[in-house]
């Protein structure tokens, strides 16, 4: 009897450390995950318009359906990355995932403060390499530390009545991210 | 032989336990530090860089993209303040403000996170949209049949959940229950 007790007193033990690792290794091999699913459609390093949600079919779950969304799926192996994304009249958000969907920065147009938000995107290491005679003041650049080398950014205008979703659809089309050109002297 | 069963018998626990515990977890959606305000819960931590493992594997299993924090707060209901579960076939009553931000806006989803189809496609309200009374303050209908005033249609379904979305706010990881974050309340009425 006390055998089995310590075999299953074992058994459960070692069933927390199932528990742990499932946990831990979910979201590096989730297939269904919001980076997955988009990255089978859309683009690298390009702004996507993501069609809003309907209850016949949505691009994720949980999603907003009073705003105009689009996305950036990014890679930076080649470089870092520029974004620009011209703000719409009432509210205007970008959004930071990594690779596994962990949203890591995010700012509004408010904090921002300027028709246009524009941000860079870079790796630590890239951020670090940047040449210093560059002239850089931390309220002309915004830049982006990126934990992953590939993630999402989320670009998303509020529609706040359904009449307005065509301006916010305008706006987010009319953000962009592109692959910042290599400098001459670091060729 | 004995051996050999004894080991069996343990592994079977552990993968029961194991296996068992990982799927509650995520399918309770529980992770640590929740916001709670009456019936609404939010999990302001999910939405920054230092998510939790169970967030992280609740978001990935989902395959949602998490508010985040520098973007605003989501809260969600999916029971009334008594404690009773939001029933797509009842009228329920969302009364009062919502603590200070730039717009917010509330959604009616499938518990899947799926909006329901009904007649007037209206799957939310945001701020601009409300009518208030003189006090600031709002009163919105979830019901199945048409309801004048700020009316949320159910579509009959027999569960929902309601999620408010709070955007540019300072309701945040810091944030306390208390007076200067109001949530409506929520009362389910009368079923048919």
């Amino acid at each position: 009897m006390i055998r089995w007790l310590l075999l299953a007193l074992g058994g459960i033990v070692l069933g927390g450390i199932v528990h742990l690792a499932t946990i831990m290794i979910l979201p590096r091999t989730a297939t269904q995950d919001a980076y997955s699913r988009l990255a089978r459609s859309i683009p690298i390093n390009a702004v996507t318009a993501v069609p809003a949600p309907t209850p016949q079919s949505a691009p994720m779950p949980f999603m907003d359906p009073a705003f105009a969304s689009a996305v950036c799926r990014y890679d930076l192996t080649q470089g870092p990355l520029k974004l620009s994304v011209p703000v719409s009249p009432a509210y205007t958000s970008v959004s930071f995932y990594t690779r596994y969907d962990v949203a890591y920065y995010a700012i509004n147009d408010r904090a921002a403060g300027r028709r246009v938000i524009e941000l860079e995107l870079m790796t630590p290491d890239q951020h670090t390499q940047m040449p210093e005679d560059e002239d850089i003041t931390a309220a002309d650049r915004l830049i982006v530390e990126s934990p992953t080398l590939t993630g999402l950014i989320a670009i998303r205008a509020l529609a706040p009545e359904p009449g307005l979703m065509p301006v916010a659809q305008r706006a987010v089309a009319a953000a962009k991210c592109t692959q910042v050109e290599l400098s001459k002297d670091s060729q | 032989m004995r051996l050999l069963l004894g080991s069996l018998f343990a592994l079977i626990i552990a993968a029961v336990v194991g296996l068992g515990s990982t799927y509650l977890a995520l399918s309770r959606g529980a992770t640590f530090a929740p916001l709670a305000i009456g019936a609404w819960t939010a999990w302001p931590k999910t939405g920054t860089a230092d998510a939790d493992p169970y967030a992280q594997a609740s978001i990935a299993r989902l395959g949602r993209l998490p508010t985040a924090l520098g973007d605003g707060v989501a809260f969600t209901a999916s029971a009334d303040d008594a404690g009773r579960p939001l029933d797509g076939r009842c009228d329920a009553t969302l009364n009062g403000v919502t603590p200070a931000a730039r717009f917010w806006t509330l959604t009616l989803y499938k518990p899947d996170g799926e909006l329901v189809p009904n007649s007037v496609n209206r799957y939310g309200y945001t701020s601009q949209e409300i009518v208030r009374r003189a006090d600031g303050g709002f009163e919105i209908v979830v019901a199945p049949r048409a309801n004048p005033g700020n009316w949320l249609p159910t579509g009959g379904i027999e569960r929902y959940i309601l999620v408010l979305r709070l955007y540019d706010t300072a309701v945040g990881v810091a944030t306390k229950a208390g007076r200067e974050v109001p949530m409506p309340s929520i009362a389910v009425g009368s079923c048919p």
